[in-house]
């Protein structure tokens, strides 16, 4: 499984590094990015999905079978 | 029909600043929700009252045919000249010169930006509750949470301390005076730009690190910012900034309040709180922003008119059943929580990670104070109304633990 962030839809509300902080960090103008090339280690899926069920915009993007 | 009279039909004729909504507006907007899902007024010139999350969404997306020229309600509208920037950028421009306006704020309000913040609210907060001594019913809206943001954020500007009376005077002024004549907010407004002006004349001459210069030494489209801007950014912070994060702190204490099994909890568990705070912040939302109608439209059914407001309700939002599972439920450990309470779209609060910093400092050191508390007379709790909701007057009774 592999996340990441869609540049055009997040605004930096910050659910996503507050929830899954291994998975997500905030640049520097506090928008979500994923950690290194967003790779969701073995027993971090359920962090992945929950950081995009908290998104307000919906910009975190799950790739099920990357 | 005057502007505050008794509201006696909410789809038709309702009123923001009515009692009846400061009190307890969740009723309310349930019941249009389900009966008029975007009700009407004629008050204050036409207003529009949208409360389901799908359309309170739809119109935060949509900066084309709603403007957010002026997001404050009142009889008047700003003159058409003031667009796309507005009186106090970013929140009352458009795109495209939104972007830039809120550009010049984001890196100073980033959570890695904010977090040295921490430590200073941290003693502040435990000074106020000094204060309070052993008293044994105490105000945590009076005495504590109205404090907290009006220090953070002359700190973080870099305003002197031993301006702080002055300085919450004027804000306190401008806040509060609401109901005063046009011409005595004027006045207040006049003091308060003034103060400002020697504020960032002074910091011209003598930089510093803090945010005025960091605002003075920013560009903006290859210009340095001019001091006007800079004032007008100022003024917009310690108005989006105080009266917000004071509500949310206030209305935390008054949940815990009144629930003893979730303070017990949290008490317990603080490491929930953070989680804690997001559910508070969904659940009693306190900003209600609004835009105006950028052209007569038809919106879902709606003979919408240019220059009609509409009230963007995201607490109205956060309480919809078809977007969040029992919406009236106050769960502490809520995992899946996407509220609106910042905002949605290109405004998103540009202050939302300094906000969560104050509220969840503010509450850690409040538990840890006062572990035990509950309300000292329920019927002397006072709600603000209009735009920005919480508690004005919440006395608790401290309990021994
Ligand atoms: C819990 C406290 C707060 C809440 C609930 C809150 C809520 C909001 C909301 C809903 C908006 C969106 C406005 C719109 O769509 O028109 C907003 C915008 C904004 N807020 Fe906050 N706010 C809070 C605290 C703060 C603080 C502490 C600051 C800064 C010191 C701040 C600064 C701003 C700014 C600058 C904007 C405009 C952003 C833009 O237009 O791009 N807010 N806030
Ligand atoms: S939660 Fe969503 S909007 Fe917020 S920073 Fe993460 S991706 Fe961006």
């Amino acid at each position: 499984m592999r996340v990441r962030v869609d540049d055009d839809r997040c605004e930096g509300h910050g659910r996503c590094y507050a929830v899954a902080p291994e998975l997500f960090e905030p640049d520097e103008i506090g928008n979500g990015v994923a950690v290194g090339d967003g790779t969701v280690p073995a027993g971090m899926e359920r962090a992945a999905r929950l950081a995009a069920e908290n998104c307000p915009e919906q910009a975190v993007i799950i790739e099920e079978d990357a | 029909m005057g502007l505050h009279d008794k509201v006696t039909d909410w789809a038709t004729d309702f009123d923001h600043t009515d009692e009846e909504w400061a009190a307890d507006p969740y009723p309310i907007w349930d019941e249009l929700r389900a009966t008029c899902p975007i009700a009407h007024t004629e008050r204050y010139g036409g207003v529009w009252l949208p409360t389901r999350a799908e359309d309170v969404a739809e119109i935060a997306y949509d900066t084309e045919r709603f403007t957010s020229r002026s997001v404050v309600v009142s009889k008047f509208r700003p003159p058409m000249e003031l667009a796309p920037q507005g009186i106090a950028p970013p929140i009352s421009s458009d795109p495209p010169f939104h972007k830039g306006a809120r550009r010049l704020l984001l890196p100073a309000f980033a959570p890695q930006a904010v977090a040295k913040y921490e430590e200073s609210t941290r003693a502040y907060c435990h000074e106020l509750i000094d204060a309070m001594g052993d008293a044994a019913v105490v105000d945590a809206a009076e005495g504590y949470a109205q404090f907290i943001p009006v220090r953070v954020i002359a700190n973080m500007l870099g305003l002197p301390e031993s301006d702080g009376d002055r300085f919450r005077g004027f804000v306190h002024h401008v806040l509060e005076g609401v109901d005063k004549s046009m011409e005595e907010r004027a006045a207040g407004m006049m003091e308060l730009f003034g103060y400002l002006e020697e504020q960032i004349e002074d910091h011209r001459a003598n930089p510093r690190d803090d945010l005025i210069t960091y605002l003075l030494q920013s560009e903006l489209d290859g210009e340095p910012v001019d001091g006007f801007h800079v004032a007008r950014t100022i003024g917009l912070l310690l108005i989006a900034g105080i009266d917000t994060t004071w509500s949310a702190i206030g209305a935390s204490i008054w949940h815990l309040a009144g629930h003893g099994d979730d303070l017990a909890r949290l008490v317990a568990e603080p490491e929930l709180l953070p989680m804690a705070i997001e559910e508070f912040l969904r659940a009693y939302a306190p900003v209600t922003m609004a835009r105006l109608v950028r052209e007569d439209m038809d919106f879902k059914g709606c003979p919408m008119k240019a220059d009609d407001f509409v009230l963007l309700s995201f607490p109205a939002a956060n309480r919809d059943p078809d977007a969040v599972e029992r919406p009236n439920e106050v769960i502490i450990d809520r995992e899946v929580n996407r509220h609106s309470a910042f905002g949605l779209g290109i405004h998103r609060c540009a202050g939302s990670h300094l906000a969560r910093l104050e509220m969840r400092v503010a509450l850690e050191v409040w538990l840890e104070r006062f572990p035990r508390f509950e309300l000292a007379d329920p019927d002397g709790v006072r709600w603000s109304g209009g735009q920005v909701r919480g508690p004005r007057e919440l006395p608790l009774r401290i309990l021994g633990s």
